[in-house]
């Protein structure tokens, strides 16, 4: 029962990118044509509550349900990993038109076909930890 | 009622998924989906092969539980969510994706020509299809996160890592979408 809660979350957050068609390919492709502002429009206002968020957080006006301050912790540094592994991630969603989030998602709708990305982004999450070390970061 | 069925604006889906970042950091967990790849990873027994997925997946199962709500909120969606229109796409995307050989773009969530069980089957198609996944998950992991962990989360903090991140989200993107899909299809 502990984790009926993420479940649900998970429900919530995978009808929200349904209903807002951010799981099609024909969306992403649009974003990055720069024919649509529906893409930058969800994700900028995301961002913008997002912002307000975190300031609510760092002045603990906002706590955990257990009444603890709120901390996430930062990404880690390093100029080329983000940089290459962003690129890399750019390359795979616009040619699949699915980030992480949405591969689930479409698991739900019944695309068969989704479960070959969905077993391919596992094969290359394994892959960077085996070879990451010889990486620059 | 009418209200779900439409597609939802981007002023409504966008809070909502800020408000579901509150939520797990409300429970005490990040929001952040690419790291789920990992502990799906752990729990399959990639420890066996690569020292880094011996850590405790169990520690992490909440993952597990918000994976399944994603695959209930899809079909949830699809059974009873679903409206009959066709996406509204701009049509010089139509028209664009007419010339590089996706035909009659919107008409479903999905093009065919990548998506459709004929497509996988084809050598290309799954080449396709098995690329896209390695790619997303290979540098989403590089990178520490994916949309959601940079995109939403990194950029709401104002990381320096995140707008780098971000930044090569789109260089990644834009090479795909202008330089090599046109000669995919």
């Amino acid at each position: 029962m502990k984790y009926i809660k993420f479940l649900l979350v998970g429900v919530f957050f995978g009808i929200i990118l349904s209903k807002a068609e951010v799981i099609s390919w024909y969306r992403i492709y649009e974003m990055f044509k720069f024919q649509s502002f529906h893409m930058y429009g969800v994700i900028g206002s995301a961002v913008l509550i997002g912002i307000v968020l975190m300031k609510l957080y760092k002045n603990e006006t906002l706590k955990s349900y257990k009444g603890e301050v709120i901390n996430i912790a930062p990404k880690k540094e390093g100029f080329s990993r983000n940089l290459i592994g962003g690129i890399i991630f750019g390359l795979g969603w616009a040619l699949g038109g699915a980030c992480p989030g949405p591969m689930y998602v479409l698991v739900g709708h019944g695309v068969a076909a989704i479960l070959v990305v969905l077993f391919g982004a596992h094969i290359g999450a394994f892959l960077y930890h085996a070879v990451k070390h010889k990486l620059p970061h | 009622m009418d209200f779900l069925l439409e597609p939802w604006p981007w002023y409504v889906a966008g809070p909502l998924i800020a408000f579901c970042m509150y939520l797990l950091n409300f429970f005490g967990k990040k929001f952040g989906v690419s790291s789920n790849l990992e502990t799906i990873c752990a729990m399959g027994g990639a420890g066996k092969l690569v020292d880094f997925f011996k850590f405790d997946w169990r520690a992490h199962k909440w993952h597990i539980a918000f994976i399944v709500g994603m695959i209930i909120g899809g079909f949830i969606s699809n059974q009873w969510l679903q409206s009959n229109d066709t996406l509204k796409l701009n049509p010089q995307t139509i028209q664009s994706l007419d010339e590089i050989g996706i035909e009659n773009a919107g008409a479903t969530f999905l093009p065919p020509e990548i998506y459709s069980i004929n497509a996988m089957l084809t050598l290309k198609g799954f080449l396709i299809l098995i690329s896209a996944g390695i790619l997303v998950g290979f540098g989403s992991r590089y990178a520490g996160g994916c949309t959601s962990g940079h995109g939403i989360v990194g950029l709401s903090k104002l990381s320096k890592e995140s707008f780098i991140a971000v930044s090569g989200f789109f260089i990644g993107g834009l090479i795909m979408t202008w330089l090599i899909l046109p000669h995919l299809f």
